[in-house]
Protein backbone atom coordinates (compact mmCIF):
# COMPACT_ATOMS: atom_id res chain seq x y z
CA UNK A 1 0.00 0.00 0.00
CA UNK A 2 1.22 3.52 -1.30
CA UNK A 3 0.94 5.92 1.89
CA UNK A 4 1.56 9.73 0.85
CA UNK A 5 3.05 11.82 3.97
CA UNK A 6 0.23 13.61 5.62
CA UNK A 7 2.52 15.79 7.87
CA UNK A 8 5.99 16.93 7.21
CA UNK A 9 8.35 19.61 8.32
CA UNK A 10 11.24 21.21 6.39
CA UNK A 11 13.97 23.58 7.49
CA UNK A 12 12.68 23.59 10.73
CA UNK A 13 14.41 25.70 13.34
CA UNK A 14 13.16 26.49 17.04
CA UNK A 15 13.73 28.34 20.53
CA UNK A 16 12.01 29.64 23.03
CA UNK A 17 13.77 32.97 23.85
CA UNK A 18 14.94 34.87 21.10
CA UNK A 19 18.96 35.20 21.99
CA UNK A 20 19.08 31.60 23.70
CA UNK A 21 20.13 28.36 21.58
CA UNK A 22 17.99 27.08 19.40
CA UNK A 23 16.08 24.14 20.59
CA UNK A 24 15.32 22.23 17.36
CA UNK A 25 17.64 22.83 14.17
CA UNK A 26 17.13 22.36 10.89
CA UNK A 27 14.90 19.80 11.15
CA UNK A 28 13.68 18.26 7.89
CA UNK A 29 11.43 14.98 8.57
CA UNK A 30 8.08 13.13 7.20
CA UNK A 31 5.69 11.60 8.88
CA UNK A 32 3.47 9.09 6.75
CA UNK A 33 0.35 8.05 6.86
CA UNK A 34 -0.59 4.31 8.42
CA UNK A 35 2.86 4.01 10.08
CA UNK A 36 3.92 4.64 13.55
CA UNK A 37 6.95 7.12 13.64
CA UNK A 38 8.89 6.41 16.98
CA UNK A 39 11.37 9.79 18.23
CA UNK A 40 14.03 8.34 20.52
CA UNK A 41 16.73 10.66 22.13
CA UNK A 42 18.00 11.94 25.33
CA UNK A 43 15.71 14.37 28.17
CA UNK A 44 16.17 17.53 26.53
CA UNK A 45 16.87 16.92 23.39
CA UNK A 46 13.61 18.07 21.66
CA UNK A 47 11.38 15.34 21.63
CA UNK A 48 8.49 16.96 23.17
CA UNK A 49 8.99 20.83 21.84
CA UNK A 50 8.80 18.73 18.04
CA UNK A 51 5.75 17.07 18.94
CA UNK A 52 4.04 20.70 20.30
CA UNK A 53 5.08 22.08 17.29
CA UNK A 54 3.42 19.40 15.43
CA UNK A 55 0.56 20.26 17.32
CA UNK A 56 0.94 23.85 16.29
CA UNK A 57 0.58 25.15 20.05
CA UNK A 58 4.15 26.50 19.27
CA UNK A 59 5.57 28.16 16.04
CA UNK A 60 8.99 27.71 14.53
CA UNK A 61 10.96 30.85 14.02
CA UNK A 62 12.35 29.22 10.69
CA UNK A 63 10.90 26.21 8.10
CA UNK A 64 7.26 24.92 7.67
CA UNK A 65 5.33 22.55 8.92
CA UNK A 66 2.91 20.87 5.70
CA UNK A 67 0.01 18.79 7.25
CA UNK A 68 -2.34 17.22 4.54
CA UNK A 69 -0.39 19.23 1.48
CA UNK A 70 -1.21 22.42 3.50
CA UNK A 71 0.90 25.09 5.49
CA UNK A 72 -0.05 24.85 9.03
CA UNK A 73 0.10 28.18 9.18
CA UNK A 74 -2.88 28.90 7.09
CA UNK A 75 -5.50 26.12 8.82
CA UNK A 76 -8.06 27.52 10.99
CA UNK A 77 -7.86 26.09 14.68
CA UNK A 78 -11.08 23.76 13.97
CA UNK A 79 -9.66 22.30 11.08
CA UNK A 80 -5.84 21.18 12.81
CA UNK A 81 -7.98 19.71 15.37
CA UNK A 82 -9.80 17.32 13.24
CA UNK A 83 -6.76 16.37 11.58
CA UNK A 84 -4.72 15.87 14.55
CA UNK A 85 -5.11 14.45 18.13
CA UNK A 86 -2.75 14.58 20.93
CA UNK A 87 -2.43 12.20 24.21
CA UNK A 88 -0.30 14.25 26.23
CA UNK A 89 2.27 12.48 28.81
CA UNK A 90 0.39 13.99 32.22
CA UNK A 91 -3.33 15.07 32.58
CA UNK A 92 -4.68 16.40 35.75
CA UNK A 93 -8.49 15.98 35.31
CA UNK A 94 -10.13 17.70 38.50
CA UNK A 95 -13.46 16.57 40.27
CA UNK A 96 -14.53 12.97 39.04
CA UNK A 97 -15.91 13.31 35.61
CA UNK A 98 -16.88 9.93 34.47
CA UNK A 99 -14.73 7.76 31.78
CA UNK A 100 -17.09 8.75 29.09
CA UNK A 101 -17.46 12.27 29.82
CA UNK A 102 -14.36 12.63 29.25
CA UNK A 103 -13.98 10.66 26.36
CA UNK A 104 -16.60 12.90 25.08
CA UNK A 105 -14.72 15.90 25.14
CA UNK A 106 -12.85 14.20 21.96
CA UNK A 107 -15.85 15.25 20.19
CA UNK A 108 -15.49 18.95 20.44
CA UNK A 109 -13.46 19.40 17.33
CA UNK A 110 -16.99 18.31 15.60
CA UNK A 111 -19.09 20.65 17.49
CA UNK A 112 -19.86 24.03 17.59
CA UNK A 113 -18.96 26.38 20.30
CA UNK A 114 -22.45 26.68 21.55
CA UNK A 115 -23.13 23.11 20.77
CA UNK A 116 -23.86 20.21 23.48
CA UNK A 117 -22.78 16.07 22.35
CA UNK A 118 -25.49 14.59 20.44
CA UNK A 119 -27.30 11.11 20.72
CA UNK A 120 -24.03 10.21 17.35
CA UNK A 121 -21.30 11.53 19.46
CA UNK A 122 -22.32 9.26 22.14
CA UNK A 123 -22.10 6.32 19.80
CA UNK A 124 -18.50 7.43 18.80
CA UNK A 125 -17.26 8.01 22.47
CA UNK A 126 -19.02 4.61 23.00
CA UNK A 127 -17.19 2.62 20.32
CA UNK A 128 -13.70 4.32 21.33
CA UNK A 129 -14.31 3.00 24.69
CA UNK A 130 -15.23 -0.58 23.55
CA UNK A 131 -11.89 -0.31 21.15
CA UNK A 132 -9.53 0.77 24.15
CA UNK A 133 -11.40 -2.13 26.65
CA UNK A 134 -13.13 0.11 28.95
CA UNK A 135 -16.45 -0.28 27.88
CA UNK A 136 -17.15 -1.51 31.82
CA UNK A 137 -15.78 0.87 33.40
CA UNK A 138 -17.58 3.76 31.66
CA UNK A 139 -19.55 5.19 34.60
CA UNK A 140 -16.51 4.85 37.03
CA UNK A 141 -15.04 8.44 37.95
CA UNK A 142 -11.06 9.26 36.40
CA UNK A 143 -9.88 9.95 39.61
CA UNK A 144 -10.43 5.81 40.43
CA UNK A 145 -8.86 5.03 37.58
CA UNK A 146 -5.30 2.66 37.78
CA UNK A 147 -2.71 4.33 35.69
CA UNK A 148 -2.76 2.31 32.82
CA UNK A 149 -6.42 2.57 32.61
CA UNK A 150 -5.92 6.62 32.71
CA UNK A 151 -3.51 5.91 29.96
CA UNK A 152 -6.50 4.09 28.25
CA UNK A 153 -8.91 6.71 28.59
CA UNK A 154 -6.71 9.35 27.17
CA UNK A 155 -6.24 6.89 24.08
CA UNK A 156 -9.93 6.45 23.60
CA UNK A 157 -10.89 10.34 24.02
CA UNK A 158 -8.55 10.99 21.08
CA UNK A 159 -9.65 8.20 19.24
CA UNK A 160 -13.48 9.74 19.65
CA UNK A 161 -11.64 12.83 17.83
CA UNK A 162 -11.54 10.33 14.64
CA UNK A 163 -8.33 12.67 13.77
CA UNK A 164 -5.86 11.73 10.82
CA UNK A 165 -2.64 12.25 12.71
CA UNK A 166 -2.29 10.87 16.34
CA UNK A 167 0.74 12.12 18.12
CA UNK A 168 1.90 10.52 21.30
CA UNK A 169 3.97 12.22 24.25
CA UNK A 170 5.72 9.00 26.21
CA UNK A 171 2.91 6.87 25.78
CA UNK A 172 4.56 3.94 27.71
CA UNK A 173 6.00 6.17 30.69
CA UNK A 174 5.50 4.75 33.97
CA UNK A 175 3.13 1.15 32.76
CA UNK A 176 3.41 -1.82 33.93
CA UNK A 177 4.38 -5.00 30.94
CA UNK A 178 0.54 -5.54 30.57
CA UNK A 179 -0.36 -2.14 29.72
CA UNK A 180 2.33 -0.98 28.11
CA UNK A 181 1.35 -4.11 26.08
CA UNK A 182 -1.71 -2.81 25.49
CA UNK A 183 -1.57 0.53 24.71
CA UNK A 184 1.43 -0.26 21.79
CA UNK A 185 -1.53 -2.16 20.76
CA UNK A 186 -3.80 0.15 20.18
CA UNK A 187 -1.23 3.06 18.57
CA UNK A 188 -0.27 -0.01 16.13
CA UNK A 189 -4.16 -0.98 15.62
CA UNK A 190 -4.60 2.50 14.60
CA UNK A 191 -1.54 3.01 12.12
CA UNK A 192 -3.23 -0.05 10.28
CA UNK A 193 -6.36 2.01 9.78
CA UNK A 194 -4.23 4.49 8.15
CA UNK A 195 -3.85 6.96 11.03
CA UNK A 196 -0.24 8.70 11.04
CA UNK A 197 1.09 8.21 14.61
CA UNK A 198 3.95 9.99 15.96
CA UNK A 199 4.97 9.29 19.45
CA UNK A 200 7.98 10.06 21.50
CA UNK A 201 9.74 7.44 23.85
CA UNK A 202 12.50 7.30 25.99
CA UNK A 203 11.92 3.30 25.75
CA UNK A 204 14.03 1.77 22.85
CA UNK A 205 12.36 -1.01 23.26
CA UNK A 206 9.32 0.24 22.40
CA UNK A 207 9.84 1.40 19.40
CA UNK A 208 11.02 -2.17 18.34
CA UNK A 209 7.63 -3.73 19.13
CA UNK A 210 5.29 -0.70 17.47
CA UNK A 211 7.36 1.39 15.84
CA UNK A 212 8.27 1.53 11.79
CA UNK A 213 10.19 4.18 11.91
CA UNK A 214 12.36 6.12 13.97
CA UNK A 215 13.81 8.95 14.22
CA UNK A 216 17.19 9.55 16.57
CA UNK A 217 17.30 13.08 18.22
CA UNK A 218 20.16 14.63 19.70
CA UNK A 219 20.33 18.20 21.14
CA UNK A 220 17.89 19.15 18.34
CA UNK A 221 19.58 17.69 15.57
CA UNK A 222 18.72 14.08 13.62
CA UNK A 223 21.48 11.83 14.34
CA UNK A 224 19.62 9.15 12.00
CA UNK A 225 16.21 8.45 10.64
CA UNK A 226 14.89 5.53 8.56
CA UNK A 227 13.12 2.10 9.02
CA UNK A 228 13.80 0.95 12.58
CA UNK A 229 15.85 -2.39 11.81
CA UNK A 230 17.94 0.10 9.76
CA UNK A 231 18.34 2.70 12.63
CA UNK A 232 18.41 0.99 15.97
CA UNK A 233 22.19 -0.11 15.46
CA UNK A 234 24.39 -0.06 18.52
CA UNK A 235 26.51 2.70 17.12
CA UNK A 236 23.71 4.90 16.33
CA UNK A 237 22.08 5.25 20.11
CA UNK A 238 25.51 5.11 21.37
CA UNK A 239 26.01 8.31 19.51
CA UNK A 240 22.59 9.60 20.28
CA UNK A 241 22.70 8.36 23.92
CA UNK A 242 26.52 9.40 24.64
CA UNK A 243 27.00 6.18 26.10
CA UNK A 244 27.75 2.82 25.08
CA UNK A 245 24.34 0.76 23.72
CA UNK A 246 24.31 -2.91 22.26
CA UNK A 247 21.27 -3.99 20.31
CA UNK A 248 21.63 -7.59 20.00
CA UNK A 249 18.87 -10.18 18.70
CA UNK A 250 16.68 -12.32 21.01
CA UNK A 251 14.38 -14.56 19.03
CA UNK A 252 14.84 -13.05 16.00
CA UNK A 253 13.98 -9.62 17.58
CA UNK A 254 16.45 -6.52 18.37
CA UNK A 255 16.67 -5.89 21.68
CA UNK A 256 18.38 -2.36 23.11
CA UNK A 257 20.93 -2.96 26.18
CA UNK A 258 22.51 0.02 27.98
CA UNK A 259 26.18 -0.47 29.31
CA UNK B 1 -23.70 -1.00 28.59
CA UNK B 2 -24.45 1.46 25.79
CA UNK B 3 -27.87 2.23 27.32
CA UNK B 4 -25.88 3.39 31.02
CA UNK B 5 -25.51 7.41 30.10
CA UNK B 6 -29.19 7.10 28.97
CA UNK B 7 -30.33 5.86 32.23
CA UNK B 8 -27.81 8.70 34.10
CA UNK B 9 -29.83 11.18 32.08
CA UNK B 10 -32.95 10.39 33.36
CA UNK B 11 -31.96 10.35 36.97
CA UNK B 12 -30.43 14.17 36.22
CA UNK B 13 -33.53 15.06 34.80
CA UNK B 14 -35.51 13.68 37.64
CA UNK B 15 -33.07 15.49 40.25
CA UNK B 16 -33.34 18.96 37.96
CA UNK B 17 -37.32 18.55 38.29
CA UNK B 18 -36.89 17.81 41.89
CA UNK B 19 -35.08 21.37 41.75
CA UNK B 20 -36.97 23.05 39.89
CA UNK B 21 -40.07 22.29 42.28
CA UNK B 22 -37.99 23.28 45.26
CA UNK B 23 -37.02 26.90 43.79
CA UNK B 24 -41.14 27.31 43.07
CA UNK B 25 -42.20 26.40 46.52
CA UNK B 26 -38.79 28.07 47.84
CA UNK B 27 -39.93 31.24 46.17
CA UNK B 28 -43.80 30.91 47.12
CA UNK B 29 -43.50 30.32 50.65
CA UNK B 30 -40.77 33.51 50.81
CA UNK B 31 -43.70 35.91 50.26
CA UNK B 32 -45.25 34.89 53.24
CA UNK B 33 -42.35 34.88 55.71
CA UNK B 34 -41.32 38.17 57.69
CA UNK B 35 -42.40 40.33 60.63
CA UNK B 36 -45.60 41.49 59.53
CA UNK B 37 -48.63 41.06 60.40
CA UNK B 38 -46.47 38.99 63.34
CA UNK B 39 -43.47 37.74 62.93
CA UNK B 40 -42.08 34.74 61.04
CA UNK B 41 -45.38 33.96 58.91
CA UNK B 42 -48.23 36.22 57.24
CA UNK B 43 -51.20 33.59 56.40
CA UNK B 44 -51.31 33.89 52.35
CA UNK B 45 -55.38 35.84 53.02
CA UNK B 46 -53.71 38.62 53.67
CA UNK B 47 -53.20 39.28 50.17
CA UNK B 48 -56.40 39.82 49.34
CA UNK B 49 -57.68 41.47 52.13
CA UNK B 50 -55.34 43.94 53.82
CA UNK B 51 -53.69 46.57 52.07
CA UNK B 52 -50.84 47.29 53.64
CA UNK B 53 -49.52 43.48 53.21
CA UNK B 54 -50.53 43.70 49.23
CA UNK B 55 -47.97 46.38 49.21
CA UNK B 56 -45.34 44.98 51.90
CA UNK B 57 -45.44 41.97 49.53
CA UNK B 58 -45.36 43.56 46.17
CA UNK B 59 -42.71 46.41 46.72
CA UNK B 60 -40.74 45.08 49.05
CA UNK B 61 -40.56 41.26 49.52
CA UNK B 62 -40.89 40.39 45.47
CA UNK B 63 -38.37 42.81 44.43
CA UNK B 64 -35.88 41.38 47.60
CA UNK B 65 -36.84 37.95 46.98
CA UNK B 66 -36.14 37.49 42.83
CA UNK B 67 -32.44 39.84 43.64
CA UNK B 68 -31.63 37.40 46.80
CA UNK B 69 -32.25 34.51 43.72
CA UNK B 70 -30.36 35.76 41.16
CA UNK B 71 -27.61 36.67 42.87
CA UNK B 72 -27.42 33.57 44.30
CA UNK B 73 -27.66 32.17 40.81
CA UNK B 74 -25.01 34.49 39.79
CA UNK B 75 -22.69 33.88 42.60
CA UNK B 76 -23.33 30.12 42.31
CA UNK B 77 -22.64 29.73 38.26
CA UNK B 78 -19.58 31.92 38.56
CA UNK B 79 -18.08 30.00 41.19
CA UNK B 80 -18.61 26.65 38.98
CA UNK B 81 -17.11 28.39 35.97
CA UNK B 82 -13.96 30.09 38.35
CA UNK B 83 -13.63 26.15 39.92
CA UNK B 84 -13.75 24.59 36.68
CA UNK B 85 -11.30 26.72 34.88
CA UNK B 86 -9.07 27.13 37.67
CA UNK B 87 -9.19 23.48 38.33
CA UNK B 88 -9.15 24.21 41.89
CA UNK B 89 -11.89 23.60 43.91
CA UNK B 90 -11.29 26.14 46.47
CA UNK B 91 -11.60 29.11 44.09
CA UNK B 92 -14.64 31.38 44.33
CA UNK B 93 -15.64 34.43 41.96
CA UNK B 94 -14.88 37.39 44.39
CA UNK B 95 -11.05 36.31 44.47
CA UNK B 96 -9.55 38.08 41.28
CA UNK B 97 -10.05 41.55 43.05
CA UNK B 98 -13.56 41.55 42.53
CA UNK B 99 -15.20 41.53 46.25
CA UNK B 100 -12.39 43.61 47.64
CA UNK B 101 -12.38 46.48 44.59
CA UNK B 102 -16.69 46.16 45.01
CA UNK B 103 -16.16 47.24 48.79
CA UNK B 104 -13.92 49.67 48.08
CA UNK B 105 -15.95 51.29 45.42
CA UNK B 106 -18.36 51.44 47.94
CA UNK B 107 -16.21 52.69 50.55
CA UNK B 108 -14.65 55.25 48.42
CA UNK B 109 -18.53 56.67 47.44
CA UNK B 110 -19.91 56.34 51.08
CA UNK B 111 -17.59 58.94 51.99
CA UNK B 112 -16.43 61.36 48.95
CA UNK B 113 -19.20 60.43 46.23
CA UNK B 114 -22.37 60.62 48.45
CA UNK B 115 -24.43 57.74 50.41
CA UNK B 116 -27.29 57.34 47.39
CA UNK B 117 -27.90 53.92 46.60
CA UNK B 118 -27.19 54.16 42.79
CA UNK B 119 -23.92 56.32 43.10
CA UNK B 120 -22.64 53.61 45.34
CA UNK B 121 -23.24 50.71 43.39
CA UNK B 122 -22.10 52.27 40.09
CA UNK B 123 -18.69 52.98 42.22
CA UNK B 124 -18.87 49.45 43.22
CA UNK B 125 -19.33 48.07 40.05
CA UNK B 126 -16.83 50.27 38.54
CA UNK B 127 -14.16 49.15 41.06
CA UNK B 128 -15.15 45.58 41.06
CA UNK B 129 -13.66 46.02 37.15
CA UNK B 130 -10.85 47.30 37.97
CA UNK B 131 -9.87 44.90 40.42
CA UNK B 132 -10.90 41.82 37.85
CA UNK B 133 -8.69 44.38 35.19
CA UNK B 134 -5.75 45.20 37.37
CA UNK B 135 -5.05 41.35 38.43
CA UNK B 136 -5.31 40.11 34.40
CA UNK B 137 -2.61 43.05 33.86
CA UNK B 138 -0.46 41.90 36.80
CA UNK B 139 -0.91 38.27 35.74
CA UNK B 140 0.31 38.69 32.21
CA UNK B 141 3.38 40.34 33.44
CA UNK B 142 4.50 38.08 36.31
CA UNK B 143 7.05 36.46 34.92
CA UNK B 144 6.59 32.86 37.07
CA UNK B 145 4.69 29.75 36.98
CA UNK B 146 2.16 29.52 34.58
CA UNK B 147 -1.74 30.80 33.88
CA UNK B 148 -3.71 29.74 36.96
CA UNK B 149 -0.58 30.03 39.52
CA UNK B 150 -0.55 33.49 38.18
CA UNK B 151 -3.68 34.56 37.94
CA UNK B 152 -4.04 33.36 41.85
CA UNK B 153 -1.19 35.19 42.78
CA UNK B 154 -2.14 38.10 41.00
CA UNK B 155 -5.68 37.86 42.59
CA UNK B 156 -4.67 37.58 46.07
CA UNK B 157 -2.26 41.04 45.74
CA UNK B 158 -5.34 42.94 44.13
CA UNK B 159 -7.26 42.05 46.73
CA UNK B 160 -4.90 42.97 49.49
CA UNK B 161 -4.34 45.76 47.68
CA UNK B 162 -7.57 46.89 47.86
CA UNK B 163 -8.71 45.60 51.31
CA UNK B 164 -5.73 47.58 52.78
CA UNK B 165 -7.79 50.53 50.85
CA UNK B 166 -10.85 49.89 52.71
CA UNK B 167 -8.91 49.93 56.07
CA UNK B 168 -7.21 53.61 55.09
CA UNK B 169 -11.01 54.41 54.12
CA UNK B 170 -12.29 53.02 57.23
CA UNK B 171 -9.84 54.92 59.13
CA UNK B 172 -11.01 58.73 57.68
CA UNK B 173 -14.19 57.65 57.88
CA UNK B 174 -16.53 59.73 60.44
CA UNK B 175 -17.01 57.17 62.81
CA UNK B 176 -20.47 58.29 63.92
CA UNK B 177 -22.33 58.30 60.16
CA UNK B 178 -20.04 57.44 57.75
CA UNK B 179 -18.04 54.36 59.45
CA UNK B 180 -21.34 52.35 60.37
CA UNK B 181 -22.72 52.79 56.72
CA UNK B 182 -19.47 51.04 55.73
CA UNK B 183 -19.20 48.07 57.84
CA UNK B 184 -22.82 47.52 57.52
CA UNK B 185 -22.09 47.41 53.62
CA UNK B 186 -18.83 45.29 54.31
CA UNK B 187 -20.96 42.52 55.78
CA UNK B 188 -23.52 42.70 53.09
CA UNK B 189 -27.41 42.85 52.82
CA UNK B 190 -30.48 43.24 50.69
CA UNK B 191 -32.49 45.26 53.62
CA UNK B 192 -32.28 48.43 50.90
CA UNK B 193 -32.99 46.28 47.43
CA UNK B 194 -35.80 47.87 45.54
CA UNK B 195 -36.84 47.26 41.59
CA UNK B 196 -34.97 49.69 40.75
CA UNK B 197 -32.22 47.41 42.21
CA UNK B 198 -33.05 44.46 39.99
CA UNK B 199 -33.44 46.46 36.79
CA UNK B 200 -30.53 46.99 37.54
CA UNK B 201 -28.11 43.63 37.90
CA UNK B 202 -31.02 42.14 35.69
CA UNK B 203 -29.77 43.20 32.29
CA UNK B 204 -26.05 42.27 33.26
CA UNK B 205 -26.51 39.00 34.89
CA UNK B 206 -29.15 37.64 31.94
CA UNK B 207 -26.01 38.22 29.28
CA UNK B 208 -23.45 37.07 31.39
CA UNK B 209 -25.01 33.90 32.73
CA UNK B 210 -26.99 32.89 29.21
CA UNK B 211 -23.30 32.88 27.44
CA UNK B 212 -22.07 30.81 30.29
CA UNK B 213 -25.25 28.42 29.71
CA UNK B 214 -24.63 28.40 25.85
CA UNK B 215 -20.95 27.22 26.50
CA UNK B 216 -21.75 25.01 29.43
CA UNK B 217 -20.28 21.90 27.43
CA UNK B 218 -17.43 23.74 25.83
CA UNK B 219 -16.24 25.22 29.49
CA UNK B 220 -15.57 21.59 30.73
CA UNK B 221 -12.72 21.69 27.85
CA UNK B 222 -10.85 24.61 29.16
CA UNK B 223 -10.01 22.81 32.62
CA UNK B 224 -8.26 20.25 30.53
CA UNK B 225 -4.41 21.64 30.21
CA UNK B 226 -3.55 23.78 27.01
CA UNK B 227 -2.30 21.54 25.10
CA UNK B 228 -4.92 19.35 25.17
CA UNK B 229 -7.58 21.74 24.79
CA UNK B 230 -5.76 23.34 22.06
CA UNK B 231 -5.66 19.64 19.87
CA UNK B 232 -9.36 19.99 20.41
CA UNK B 233 -9.75 23.03 18.82
CA UNK B 234 -9.88 25.32 21.43
CA UNK B 235 -8.40 28.84 22.35
CA UNK B 236 -7.31 28.42 25.45
CA UNK B 237 -6.43 31.56 26.73
CA UNK B 238 -8.82 33.65 25.17
CA UNK B 239 -12.11 31.33 25.50
CA UNK B 240 -11.21 31.37 29.11
CA UNK B 241 -10.95 35.32 29.24
CA UNK B 242 -13.95 35.03 27.66
CA UNK B 243 -16.29 32.82 30.27
CA UNK B 244 -14.03 34.77 33.52
CA UNK B 245 -15.52 38.43 32.44
CA UNK B 246 -19.07 36.71 31.95
CA UNK B 247 -18.62 35.43 35.36
CA UNK B 248 -16.83 38.21 36.71
CA UNK B 249 -19.28 40.71 35.52
CA UNK B 250 -22.47 38.40 37.21
CA UNK B 251 -20.40 38.69 40.14
CA UNK B 252 -19.63 42.52 40.25
CA UNK B 253 -23.45 43.77 39.95
CA UNK B 254 -24.60 41.53 42.67
CA UNK B 255 -21.44 42.47 44.85
CA UNK B 256 -22.29 46.10 44.33
CA UNK B 257 -26.38 45.89 45.12
CA UNK B 258 -25.57 43.63 48.32
CA UNK B 259 -22.28 44.30 49.81
CA UNK B 260 -19.88 41.15 50.01
CA UNK B 261 -21.86 37.57 50.50
CA UNK B 262 -19.21 35.25 51.34
CA UNK B 263 -18.85 31.56 50.73
CA UNK B 264 -22.05 31.07 48.47
CA UNK B 265 -19.93 31.10 45.34
CA UNK B 266 -17.33 28.31 47.11
CA UNK B 267 -19.94 26.45 48.68
CA UNK B 268 -22.62 26.17 46.35
CA UNK B 269 -20.52 24.38 43.10
CA UNK B 270 -19.63 21.84 45.43
CA UNK B 271 -23.21 21.04 46.48
CA UNK B 272 -23.74 21.34 42.52
CA UNK B 273 -21.22 18.64 41.54
CA UNK B 274 -22.64 16.27 44.43
CA UNK B 275 -25.98 16.33 43.33
CA UNK B 276 -25.77 16.08 39.17
CA UNK B 277 -21.79 15.62 38.42
CA UNK B 278 -19.29 17.55 37.53
CA UNK B 279 -19.69 17.83 34.07
CA UNK B 280 -20.51 21.47 33.47
CA UNK B 281 -23.14 20.73 31.47
CA UNK B 282 -25.54 19.88 34.23
CA UNK B 283 -23.31 21.30 37.31
CA UNK B 284 -23.51 25.30 35.97
CA UNK B 285 -27.47 24.83 35.86
CA UNK B 286 -27.52 23.03 39.53
CA UNK B 287 -25.34 25.51 41.03
CA UNK B 288 -27.18 28.47 40.18
CA UNK B 289 -30.48 26.72 41.27
CA UNK B 290 -29.18 25.57 44.43
CA UNK B 291 -26.91 28.84 44.80
CA UNK B 292 -30.45 30.72 44.35
CA UNK B 293 -32.27 28.77 46.85
CA UNK B 294 -29.71 29.20 49.51
CA UNK B 295 -29.41 32.52 49.22
CA UNK B 296 -32.65 32.91 49.07
CA UNK B 297 -33.10 30.67 52.47
CA UNK B 298 -30.33 33.01 54.08
CA UNK B 299 -32.40 36.25 53.64
CA UNK B 300 -35.11 35.20 54.23
CA UNK B 301 -33.33 34.65 58.03
CA UNK B 302 -31.92 37.60 57.83
CA UNK B 303 -34.84 39.49 57.59
CA UNK B 304 -37.55 37.90 59.90
CA UNK B 305 -35.33 36.35 62.47
CA UNK B 306 -34.99 38.86 64.60
CA UNK B 307 -36.70 42.40 65.11
CA UNK B 308 -33.56 44.40 63.40
CA UNK B 309 -31.97 43.45 60.48
CA UNK B 310 -28.89 40.38 60.36
CA UNK B 311 -26.76 41.02 58.01
CA UNK B 312 -26.64 38.78 55.17
CA UNK B 313 -23.05 38.42 55.02
CA UNK B 314 -22.94 36.95 58.35
CA UNK B 315 -25.38 33.91 57.89
CA UNK B 316 -24.11 32.81 54.58
CA UNK B 317 -20.82 32.88 56.16
CA UNK B 318 -21.66 30.63 58.94
CA UNK B 319 -24.00 28.16 56.78
CA UNK B 320 -21.67 28.29 54.32
CA UNK B 321 -18.73 27.47 56.61
CA UNK B 322 -20.57 25.01 58.44
CA UNK B 323 -21.75 23.18 55.24
CA UNK B 324 -18.18 23.39 54.12
CA UNK B 325 -16.77 22.21 57.28
CA UNK B 326 -19.23 18.97 56.95
CA UNK B 327 -18.81 18.38 53.25
CA UNK B 328 -14.61 17.89 53.87
CA UNK B 329 -14.76 16.51 57.37
CA UNK B 330 -16.87 13.56 56.18
CA UNK B 331 -14.47 13.08 53.59
CA UNK B 332 -16.74 12.69 50.31
CA UNK B 333 -15.46 11.52 47.36
CA UNK B 334 -16.03 14.61 45.16
CA UNK B 335 -12.96 16.63 47.34
CA UNK B 336 -10.23 14.21 46.50
CA UNK B 337 -8.41 15.69 43.78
Amino acid sequence: MNHPEIISLAGLRFSYTTSGPPVLKDLSLEFPAGAVTAILGPNGSGKTTLLFILLGILSPQMGEVIIDGKDQKGLPRSMLSRLMGLVPEEEHIPFDFSILEYVLLGRAPHLGLLEQPKEMDYQVALEALDRSGLSALADRPIPSLSGGERQLAKVARALAQRPRVLLFDEPTAHLDLNNKGRVLDMIRSMADDGVAVVMTTHDPNAAVVVADHVVLLRAGQTVATGPVEVVLTSENLSQTYGLPVEVTSVHGRPVVLPW
Amino acid sequence: MAETHKIAEKSTTRRFLLLGLMVLVVLILSLFVGRYPEPYWMPPSYLWRDELAQRLVLYLRLPRILTAFIMGMSLGAAGAVFQMIFRNPLVSPGFLGVSQGAAFGAAVSIIYLGRSPLIIEASATLFAFSGLIISYLLARNIRYGKWVLRLILAGIATSALFSAGVGVLKYLADPLSELPDIVFWLLGGLWAVTWRDLLYILPVVLIALGVLFLMRWRINLLALRDETAFSLGVAPSRERVLVLVAAVAATAVVVAVAGVVGWVGLIVPHIARMVVGPDTRRALPAAMLIGGIFTLLCDNLARTLLAGEIPLGILTSLAGALIFAWVFLSGHRWVRR
